[in-house]
């Protein structure tokens, strides 16, 4: 099953490394990675998107949690929360096809923030469903260039 | 005042109680052993890096404190990897220092520099590169504090040149405390007293207790509690002495060479009390038929042990220590249970296993001394009093087999790594930390070669360590798994061109001595053990002894090969 974990981390140098390592050297999978910095001075969050069975995420919690530089691990997946990625997608559109890209760009609620005589960039914020959706409907056109963030998630306030 | 930042390291250690270091100088350490002969601290030089973290590894399960080595920058660093990944596996509190080029040099591939920290980094606890002599005090005494709570392990530090030669104001911070990094030592009251309640309805109840017994001094009330509640102990290798191997309630160390009775009470228990062990494959067999009839209750201060081989019903993440006088407790406001009368079929069940396949060796005609003799004597000779440490193969089995552990930190081995080469360098770090006591490191012909420099260190600080050497001219436990599964091939395992280990004692300064009958076995020992000097002993043993009983990779802990 699939897991959004929140992993906030002392900002050190090699503090990606351990985590990434951690993951590689037991076989773990890491399916996306986001890294940032919070509002707190010296702190990073993490948001690592896995997945395994229920013994192998117990033990991903419990191994991240071990890292002396991991301040706080919190899985996001038996929880209310709001999920998000952005992805950058580059697509190539003659006369004939641009109208149907806009009104795909459109329908999906995205922004295009790029153009030129033959393609377009535009920026897809959504869950995962809605970016497989998108990519789905682009790839005839065909895709130059994809880039996406990986997941970015937050418990939402209100758990019912 | 302001002091170098080879001076703070040196303060540094010295308030961290270090009196004893282990090392191999270097360009990128040279400002620390320039400052070394001004400081108390007692630096033993010795021949290889491997062997400097070994001896501090050994230092430490000898003693419990923290072991400390320095090398320097590059392949003085690299060779302590071996060392590293062998106290990680065993949980020991070690302390490494690398020297490390200057701070503007990392990553230029600078002569004699390595990405010490990146290569440690899956095999310490954790591990710091200071780029700043300011951080240098605050960052060692982490390094101290990491390296021994919680579950302990090896903490790495790396020193740039330019930073050891740097000043700054000294300060040794008095306590540490950090927002990621809080073991939790005691336990969770409420699954003590269901953990005693499912003891106290047990028929068949066994203590499997394993290295976090001897790490968190825990091995007295363990056995407090075994005795009072009548329960029969087996343990890993790694927790051999918490529990005295000479009482009635012992039934030897269980999993892949474990005893009989071990493997068979396991099997047959119904409430399994793990105690600081980690279900290791080499204990569990098959790990789908471990324990089948049991419930089994885990506690371990590593949550990560917890339920990541086997399932466990109730699992207490704590210091060993306070959960077992927690159950204790627990165990003791439990009325109207006569413990002993309640226990006693099943520990008679026990001990007839053991009557029936005790541990044992055939005295073959070829009139060749039986490794298992010399240990056997040994432990005799010594009454279960001296420190043993064992290379790894063979010699380590019977070592863990035939030899009786009385107390905590008398048996040391590498466990987890399987290290060959660790025996004879622990020795030197065990003899370094208890002057006056006798230790003994149980080799093999070969694994012996792997660390045999170390014999210029041991002789140069006078240290008595004696080597006991079962000489089979083969890599025993390789060639044994050739005999049994692959046919006889006994591809690379014969070392028929050994050196003389006599005239190699000799050429270092030590004693050394050959034994080629049983007869002479006893008067050797008795010999070497009342040297003041290194020995050692070359016994030349039945060249195809096999180590039983054994459990075969991947089958299930009833399916011993016996002797």
């Amino acid at each position: 099953m699939r897991h959004v974990l929140s992993v906030l981390v002392e900002n050190e140098p090699g503090v990606l490394s351990r985590v990434a390592g951690l993951f590689s050297g037991r076989g773990f999978n890491i399916d996306t990675l986001n890294v940032g910095p919070t509002l707190e001075k010296g702190v990073s969050l993490m948001t690592i998107s896995t997945h395994g069975d229920e013994q192998i995420i117990e033990q991903i919690i419990k191994q991240l949690r071990k890292l002396i530089t991991v301040i706080k691990v919190v899985d996001l997946s038996g929880t209310k929360a709001v999920e998000r990625e952005m992805v950058l997608i580059k697509v190539h559109a003659t006369d004939s096809s641009r109208a149907e890209i806009l009104r795909i760009v459109d329908i999906f609620r995205c922004k295009v923030v790029d153009v030129s005589i033959d393609e377009l960039t535009m920026e897809v914020t959504g869950d995962q469903g809605k970016i497989v959706a998108i990519v789905n409907m682009l790839q005839r056109f065909g895709i130059k260039e994809f880039a996406r963030t990986g997941t970015v998630a937050m418990k939402r306030s209100m758990q019912f | 005042m302001e002091l170098t930042g080879a001076q703070i390291l040196l303060e540094s250690l010295k308030q961290e109680g270090v009196q004893h270091i282990f090392g191999f100088p270097g360009g990128a350490v040279i400002d620390i052993y320039d400052e070394l002969p001004k400081s108390s601290i007692q630096h033993f030089l010795v021949r290889h890096e491997q062997g400097a973290v070994h001896a501090a590894d050994g230092y430490a399960r000898s003693t419990g404190k923290v072991g400390v080595c320095l090398v320097t920058s590059g392949p003085g660093a690299t060779n302590t990897v071996t060392g590293i990944a062998t106290a990680y596996m065993d949980s020991i509190p070690v302390v490494i220092f690398t020297g490390q080029v200057p701070t503007a040099l990392i990553g230029n591939d600078a002569f004699q520099e390595v990405d010490i920290v990146g290569i440690t980094r899956p095999c310490t606890k954790h591990n710091y590169l200071i780029k700043d002599v300011k951080e240098l005090a605050h960052s060692i005494k982490e390094a101290f504090y990491i390296a021994a709570s919680g579950r302990p392990g090896p903490v790495l530090v790396d020193l740039p040149k330019d930073v050891m030669q740097a000043r700054t104001e000294f300060e040794y911070p008095k306590t540490i405390s950090m927002r990621s990094y809080n073991p939790n030592y005691t336990p969770n009251r409420k699954q003590v007293k269901k953990a005693a309640s499912l003891l106290s309805k047990a028929e068949r109840p066994l203590i499997y207790s394993g290295g976090g017994v001897i790490s968190s001094e825990a091995g007295e009330i363990m056995t407090r509690l075994a005795r009072r509640f009548s329960l029969p102990v087996t343990s890993t290798m790694m927790g051999l002495g918490a529990f005295p191997g000479n009482d009635p309630l012992w039934l030897g160390m269980l999993g892949m060479h474990g005893t009989y009775a071990a493997n068979m009470a396991v099997n047959n228990s119904d409430v399994l009390l793990s105690v600081g062990a980690r279900f290791d494959d080499r204990v569990t067999g098959k790990v789908n038929t471990f324990a089948p009839r049991a419930r089994i209750i885990h506690i371990d201060i590593d949550p990560t042990s917890i339920r990541k081989n086997v399932n466990v019903h109730i699992p207490i993440v704590s210091d060993c220590l306070n959960a077992l006088t927690a159950l204790e407790e627990e165990m003791g406001e439990i009325t109207g249970v006569q413990w002993e009368d309640k226990h006693s079929s099943w520990v008679k069940t026990v001990k007839g296993w053991n009557q029936e396949h005790p541990l044992q060796y055939e005295t073959g005609p070829s009139g060749k001394v039986k490794p298992q003799y010399v240990l056997e004597k040994l432990y005799e000779l010594t009454k279960g009093e001296a420190i043993i440490t064992t290379e790894v193969g063979q010699n380590q089995m019977w070592a863990a087999q035939f030899y009786k552990y009385h107390r905590p930190r008398t048996w040391i081995s590498s466990g987890g790594l399987g290290t060959m080469g660790y025996g004879f360098p622990a020795a030197i770090g065990a003899q370094v930390a208890n002057p006056g006591k006798l230790v003994i490191d149980i080799a093999g012909d070969g694994s012996i070669q792997m660390n045999i420099q170390e014999m210029a260190t041991a002789v140069c600080y006078n240290l008595p360590v004696k080597i006991i050497i079962l000489n089979n001219s083969y890599l025993g436990m390789v060639r044994q798994w050739q005999e049994l599964f692959y046919n006889k091939n006994y591809c690379a395992t014969c070392l028929d061109t050994a050196p003389d280990f006599v005239k190699l004692a000799e050429a270092y300064g030590a004693e050394g001595y050959l034994v080629e009958k049983s007869e002479d076995v006893v008067p050797v020992l008795n010999k070497v053990i009342a040297s003041p000097k290194t020995c050692i002993v070359d016994i030349k043993v039945e060249p195809e002894e096999n180590v039983y009983p054994m459990v075969p990779a991947g089958a299930s802990l009833t399916e011993m090969l016996l002797v």
